[in-house]
């Protein structure tokens, strides 16, 4: 559903991504790994149309994207929740919810404010709250729940759960694997080897601007020394 | 002095502050959302007047008049702002005064062309024209009632839309986060165009409601520009509610401060120093206003939350 294919992206002068090649099939959750600066965040932002790539290709849905600016290629079905979260800090938790959300391509069952509160019962008592006055743990949430609000078809995590407790890391974990089950496709950047191996599907390793390595959850567990070479772990 | 001229000059500041806010209320949105300096709002409120007086002429009602000037000053502002304003908005602030001062010679030589150097007068009609007793044996001219009445209507209506619909919601979101609504799927584009439609709308409005008092002509948005940039930085850049208040307040001390300056300065010296002194300090006080303000909340009076 999500073809990247040789991007190359530069901040000026210096060369940030090497042609990198990357995957997302139908109902996949997908994992981006590798260690600090090596392009992760970078290859997202070309997806998303917040950084477009020099050179290269991004197809979605066998269309390409990666000339588009970012709220049409939002509006193609990519939902983002980003590094840093990036809530709304002047509108309170329902209306960082409500102000963006959209049912584009007619779903069904579209994601609304019940479902999102069922997903995190957590938000539900904050709702009127304004959202920096949310914890870390609640904008992640938080930035989930507006990700799903947009009814994507492909959810896209920087980070997912970088600087929170153990607690709200199982319970971001846990939703998702809700999310897959509901053949939502994921791509997510994230350092957790253990819950990304249960979940994931398929595992890119980034390294200097490049993959550095890719393969399935058994190849990962199969290869202990990647660990080290690549992730720094 | 007496307790009914004192009230009319209250009521007189009033209105200056209302129609102040109609004029500041786009500028502070555009300023605070899209980082834009647009000196040429004030020549939105020029065109705004100018576009009634004409329609006034032809339908030969004035009620008419505000009604259709209304959207062609909005269909002005928007051309403006996707032909020349769409490309400033990455620009320093330094380029923006240039190019919209630029616009501000352009909106001036346009008027002399279309409507000739001498200026219009819009009439009023009869309902309008005569003075209501406010209270008993104080008279006060209806249509500068009407301006306060159209004026807090506007603020009200604002205020919902800011506060209570999903458009209002992505103003807010978007003076806090650009990118980030873009990213969710929100045509950032479409969203500036409409905002500053409104804001141009509003201005125009402004000029409409003043033009019965003071005749339209060229330049007459400069000068009352300048005191709705005074009234954005105390009431808080990008701040409707600041905008609000803070129009109130300016109208207020500048009209009630050369009504009054020198009766208030005359207990302290003699009358003939206050007679000097009065006219020249009124004229500054707004901005000594300003400079206290910004002296102890360099962000404004109510600076809208999560900006830096
Ligand atoms: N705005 C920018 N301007 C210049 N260089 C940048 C910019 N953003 C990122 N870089 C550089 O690009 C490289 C890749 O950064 P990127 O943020 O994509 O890494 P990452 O893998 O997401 O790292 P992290 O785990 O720290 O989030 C880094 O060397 C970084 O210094
Ligand atoms: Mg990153």
């Amino acid at each position: 559903m999500l073809s990247v294919s040789k991007i190359e992206t530069f901040y000026g002068e210096s060369q940030v991504l090497f042609g990198v090649d990357l995957e997302v099939r139908a109902g996949q959750v997908v994992s981006l790994m590798g260690r600090n600066g090596m392009g992760k965040s970078t290859t997202i932002n070309a997806i998303m149309g917040l950084k477009p790539p020099r050179t290269g290709t991004i197809e979605f849905e066998n269309r390409p994207i990666h000339r588009l600016p970012s709220h049409a290629i939002a509006r193609a079905g990519l939902a983002l929740v980003p590094e840093g979260r990036q809530i709304f800090p002047n509108l309170t938790l329902r209306e960082n919810l409500i102000a963006t959300a959209a049912n584009r391509r007619k779903r069904r069952h579209p994601w609304t404010l019940e479902r999102v509160f069922a997903m995190f019962p957590a938000l539900f008592e904050r709702r009127d709250n304004r959202g920096d006055t949310l914890s870390g743990g609640e904008q992640q949430m938080l930035a989930i729940g507006r990700a799903l609000m947009t009814n994507p078809e492909l959810l896209i995590l920087d980070e997912a759960t970088e600087g929170l407790a153990p607690l709200i890391r199982a319970e971001i974990w846990t939703c998702l694997e809700a999310l897959k089950a509901q053949r939502l496709a994921i791509l997510v950047i994230d350092k957790n080897l253990r819950a990304l191996t249960r979940i994931g599907d398929w595992h890119y390793i980034m390294e200097k601007g490049r993959i550095a390595w890719s393969g399935d959850s058994a190849a990962l567990a199969a290869t202990p020394d990647l660990r080290l070479r690549y992730l720094g772990v | 002095m007496t307790w009914a001229l004192l009230l009319e000059q209250f009521l007189n500041g009033f209105q200056l502050g209302v129609l102040l806010f109609l004029l500041a209320a786009g500028l502070t949105l555009v300023f605070g959302i899209m980082d834009l300096v647009n000196l040429a709002h004030g020549s939105l409120y020029m065109v705004g007047a100018f576009i009634c007086a004409t329609l006034t002429e032809l339908t030969g009602s004035f009620g008419w008049g505000v009604l259709l000037a209304l959207p062609a000053t909005m269909a002005v502002g928007v051309i403006v702002e996707m032909t020349a304003l769409r490309t400033l908005y990455a620009r320093d602030h330094l380029d923006q005064v240039l190019a919209t001062f630029g616009l501000i010679l352009f909106f001036n030589e346009l008027t002399r062309i279309v409507w000739g150097p001498e200026g219009m007068v819009i009439p009023l009609p009869a309902w309008l024209d005569g003075n209501v007793e406010i209270l008993p044996g104080v008279h006060y001219p209806t249509f500068r009632m009407l301006i306060i009445a159209v004026g807090l209507g506007v603020a009200a209506a604002l205020y919902v839309l800011v506060v209570k619909t999903r458009t209002g919601m992505l103003i807010r979101a978007g003076a806090s986060n650009r990118a980030m609504i873009g990213a969710l799927g929100v045509n950032i584009k479409t969203l500036f165009t409409a905002i500053f439609g409104l804001g141009a709308a509003l201005a125009g409005l402004a000029g409409m409601m003043a033009g019965p008092i003071i005749e339209v002509s060229t330049g007459m948005g400069e000068e009352i520009l300048i005191l709705a940039f005074v009234v954005i930085v105390i009431g808080g850049i990008g701040s409707i509610r600041g905008a609000f208040i803070a129009a109130l307040i300016v109208g207020l001390i500048d009209t009630m401060g050369r009504s009054f300056l020198d009766v208030l300065l005359s207990a302290a010296m003699s009358a003939s120093a206050a007679e000097t002194a009065a006219p020249a300090l009124s004229a500054m006080l707004v901005y000594i206003l300003m400079a206290t303000v910004l002296f102890f909340r360099p962000q404004g009076l109510f600076p809208p939350h999560g900006r830096q």
